[in-house]
């Protein structure tokens, strides 16, 4: 029973605390990017380029205008959907980030699904059997896992189910169009690569927090109630585990939306992750500018969602924090 | 009738044997007690009875609950017999219930595990369950947390989970050690009148003597896995037939001598201090209320005094300790250590923190496990104004630890090697390294053994003897604030309710709190009456 009071007062306090988080986000990546050190125009044209051409497009970034005023464009800009126009590509960047971003929120998505289901019934079920040879052998494989680069096991999937089973495409995006399934076959793939490493440290995250609560006074309650021990693990046991799960959790997202640059090369994936990669290359301060502050907003909105579930799994931090 | 017997059981966790032959029976309507020291086996003994055993555990004997073995049952039928058949109860109320569940689901857990009927009634019959413990459904809604309730309260919803499905034998392990007196008192009567009315059979294991003597009929007392004697409570008490016995009973209502104080100087001055917490808030548009956890309290202490403070957890008297310490900063009034004060611009006074030491309640964690003993005592030197020579820090080490009844060796040792009791010494040794003008002891002899307990008052009444200590002695244990103290302070809801000498606020209290403490403290039968 969820006192709903309680629960929104809590999660006011937690959106106060997002909101300022943004801010503070904000000003540390205008200030990096636009104002130190050097010009942003000069940077974006190279060394070699004529001060006439310099100044046409420090006139075309407005960046004669000054800093706080610039900052504030920034924002109110970004606030109606408006980041800007790339310098490379001469198209809007908020179309060019929302068509890669219907490509990585989806494959983050995808990959956390995996991760996380695979990673509760392996890390639960090491827990279950702890000490036991099982347990031994799972937790080596999680060791595997977490050692594997991910861009290697990539290549792997690719040469089992696209070249040897040609279950799945080597590579490339289907997208959406051609219904759901098309494209998240094409996600598939990368997703599993993705969500390899994640899962396994998320299995061992599971597994010990899991042995923790097992060995708690209230499990002891439990079976003196007459649970038997999986009933005990399952009622009282799983819920109270998820709590550093739930923190874990919320990094990795951040990680699978961030940090599939090197998937989604292996992939081809015309992704976020590949656009940061090309716009640092061709120097394209504004639209890296945009995707990182972007990536920032979805990693605060998913921490605070992670925050509003820890409320709901545990009652005691609606009334203490 | 017999509902339990024990017959020769051995038990054994990897190799090591931790109970040797017991054996023991148990009449329906009957309360039999289980009593030795920290690591005699008793709990082993209730772990053995529910078949809840760590890993590696080898048993063997008999179990004879209802005329059937339980060693010989199978996981499936212990399951139907846990919570059903036997109840339990355990020492920690604080930890025994799921955080995350409510007081309501988790009583009604026990029902619908064994019977098959509605979640609807299985509520109701929690919520008369909760009644029955004293938990009435007006003040203690079933969607409570337990978070939300108090150690008493918790245990009481322990309580009604091991008596939900009225078992033929309940099994009490330690079940009022984390209490206050009063509700000890309360929660001692609330069990033996559930063995009356159940018409149950009640197995209670406790380290206290007291509360076994006045509650049970019958008692076994343990040591080392063994039992050293068995019988009814009035023949134990009577004739008291092994030495052990008369060792444990002799050590708990142990007292000593404190030399006479006769100076007037004053040590330490509280002056009308109080200090609020503020609570969280619970509700969105409503400002957060406060809690007012010292309510102008005021005293003196004398030097080479010896005063007691006594209460019941939540009292204050934490939050006293820590602002003498000068360790919390108090919201009015003062405090002043020799016309010092502890806490001054906002910052703690470091120029006469070295005049006061504390001792604290738990010799297992406050302790760095990873310093040798040298350097936990030695740790206090930090704040004298100039260092000391090695040679000169030895020797005040060697005779810190002598004076502590160990050798001076052990400053190489780490805190592991030693046990609760020698951990309690070098806590005390490490107080008087300095020695300070002012010793705080909070509950520092509350998790000790009763015979250990006796040794460390014995130690503190040498040490009176050879440094003439002034200490104020923090405990909820009357009997030891008798014997250690010249004066007692009594403290309620952070307002100091009554003082005097303590030999005449303990035998004559005027205060309805201090009666309420003093009958509400188990106290042993006197001998002379058997």
């Amino acid at each position: 029973m969820v006192n709903l009071s309680q629960m929104l007062l809590y999660s006011l306090k937690r959106f106060i605390s997002l909101a300022i988080s943004l801010i503070i986000a904000s000003v540390i990546i205008f200030t990096v990017i636009e104002i130190a050190p050097g010009d942003p125009a000069q940077f974006m044209l190279g060394i070699n380029a004529q001060p006439d051409t310099v100044a046409a497009l420090q006139e075309e970034l407005g960046l004669n205008v000054p800093k706080h005023i610039r900052y504030f464009n920034w924002i109110s800009g970004m606030i109606v959907g408006d980041f800007g126009t790339s310098y490379t590509y001469r198209t809007p960047v908020a179309e060019m980030i929302v068509d890669r971003l219907w490509i990585s929120l989806p494959l983050a998505l995808y990959a956390l699904t995996i991760s996380t289901f695979v990673a509760f019934l392996v890390g639960i079920y090491a827990a279950a059997r702890r000490g036991k040879l099982t347990d031994t052998a799972v937790m080596a494989a999680t060791q595997l896992g977490v050692a594997i680069p991910n861009f290697w096991f990539a290549m792997m999937l690719v040469l089992v189910f696209a070249i040897n089973f040609q279950i799945f495409s080597a590579g490339g995006f289907n997208g959406w169009n051609n219904g759901i399934g098309f494209g998240l076959q094409s996600l598939t793939l990368p997703a599993i690569a993705l969500a390899l490493p994640q899962a396994a440290i998320l299995a061992r995250v599971m597994r010990s927090s899991l042995i923790d609560i097992l060995g708690e006074d209230y499990i002891r309650t439990a079976r003196a109630k007459g649970l038997s021990k999986h009933q005990a693990l399952w009622r009282h046991g799983v819920r109270n585990a998820l709590i550093p799960v739930l923190t874990i959790i919320g990094l990795q997202f951040a990680f699978l939306i961030a940090g599939a640059i090197i998937i989604e090369q292996v992939f081809y994936l015309p992704g976020l992750g590949r656009l940061i990669f090309q716009s640092i290359s061709s120097r394209d301060l504004i639209v890296v500018e945009s995707i990182i502050m972007l990536l920032v907003f979805i990693v605060i909105i998913v921490n605070f969602l992670v925050d509003i579930a820890y409320a709901i799994v545990d009652p005691r931090l609606r009334l203490t924090s | 009738m017999n509902i339990l017997e024990i017959e020769n059981l051995c038990l054994s966790i990897h190799q090591t044997s931790i109970l040797d032959n017991i054996s023991l029976s148990l009449e329906v309507g009957n309360i039999h007690a289980i009593t030795g020291e920290s690591g005699a086996g008793k709990s082993m003994v209730a772990c053995s009875i529910m078949q809840l055993f760590p890993n590696g555990t080898h048993v063997s004997g008999q179990i004879k609950f209802n005329g059937e073995n339980l060693l010989m049952q199978t996981e499936r039928q212990m399951c139907a017999i846990r919570g059903n058949k036997i109840g339990m109860v355990f020492q920690e109320p604080m930890t025994a219930l799921n955080p995350v569940k409510t007081i309501g689901a988790q009583v009604a857990e026990t029902i619908r595990i064994h019977k098959a009927i509605s979640r609807e009634a299985a509520n109701t019959s929690a919520l008369n369950l909760l009644a029955r413990v004293g938990l009435p459904q007006n003040r203690f809604p079933i969607s409570l947390y337990p978070h939300q309730l108090s150690g008493g309260q918790r245990q009481r919803v322990v309580i009604a989970i091991a008596i939900a499905l009225r078992p033929k034998l309940l099994i009490a392990d330690e079940p009022t050690t984390a209490l206050d007196v009063t509700t000890q008192a309360k929660i001692l009567n609330l069990l033996k009148d559930l063995v009356t009315e159940n018409q149950m059979a009640m197995l209670m294991i406790s380290h206290d003597l007291t509360v076994v003597a006045n509650l049970a009929n019958h008692i076994t007392v343990m040591k080392s896995g063994k039992i050293v004697e068995s019988a009814k409570t009035h023949h134990l008490l009577s004739h008291m037939g092994h030495n052990y016995t008369k060792k444990l009973f002799f050590a708990s209502r142990h007292i000593v001598q404190l030399p006479k104080y006769t100076s007037s100087d004053t040590l330490l001055r509280v002056q009308n201090v109080s200090k609020d917490y503020q609570l969280p808030r619970t509700r969105l548009f409503k400002a957060g209320t406060k809690f007012r956890a010292l309510n102008d309290i005021s005293f003196q202490l004398h030097k080479g005094e010896r005063l007691g403070l006594v209460g019941e957890s939540g009292c204050g008297k934490s939050t006293l300790v820590r602002a003498i310490l000068g360790l919390n900063p108090v919201d009015n009034g003062n405090i002043l250590l020799e016309d010092e004060p502890v806490f001054r611009a906002n910052r703690p006074n470091f120029s006469i923190r070295h005049k006061m030491q504390v001792v604290f309640q738990d010799p297992f964690s406050s302790f760095n496990p990873r310093h040798r003993i040298d350097r936990l005592i030695s740790e206090p030197f930090h704040l004298l104004p100039k260092s000391l020579s090695d040679r000169k820090r030895h020797d005040i080490l060697s005779t810190a630890l002598t004076a502590v009844g160990l050798r001076p060796e052990d400053a190489q040792k780490y805190i592991h090697e030693f046990s609760g009791g020698q951990r309690q010494r070098i806590a005390i040794a490490r107080a008087i390294v300095m020695q300070p003008e002012l010793i705080l002891f909070d509950e520092a002899v509350s998790a000790l053994d009763v015979s250990v307990k006796a040794t460390i008052l014995d130690l503190l009444a040498d040490l009176c003897h050879q440094y003439n200590l002034t200490y104020l002695f923090i405990s909820h244990d009357l009997s030891v604030v008798r014997s250690v103290t010249d004066r007692v302070l009594v403290m309620k809801d952070g307002k100091i309710v009554e003082r005097g000498q303590t030999d005449r606020v303990l035998s004559k209290p005027t205060h309805p709190y201090t009666k309420e403490l003093i009958s509400a403290a188990p106290q042993l039968p006197n001998f002379d009456k058997f």
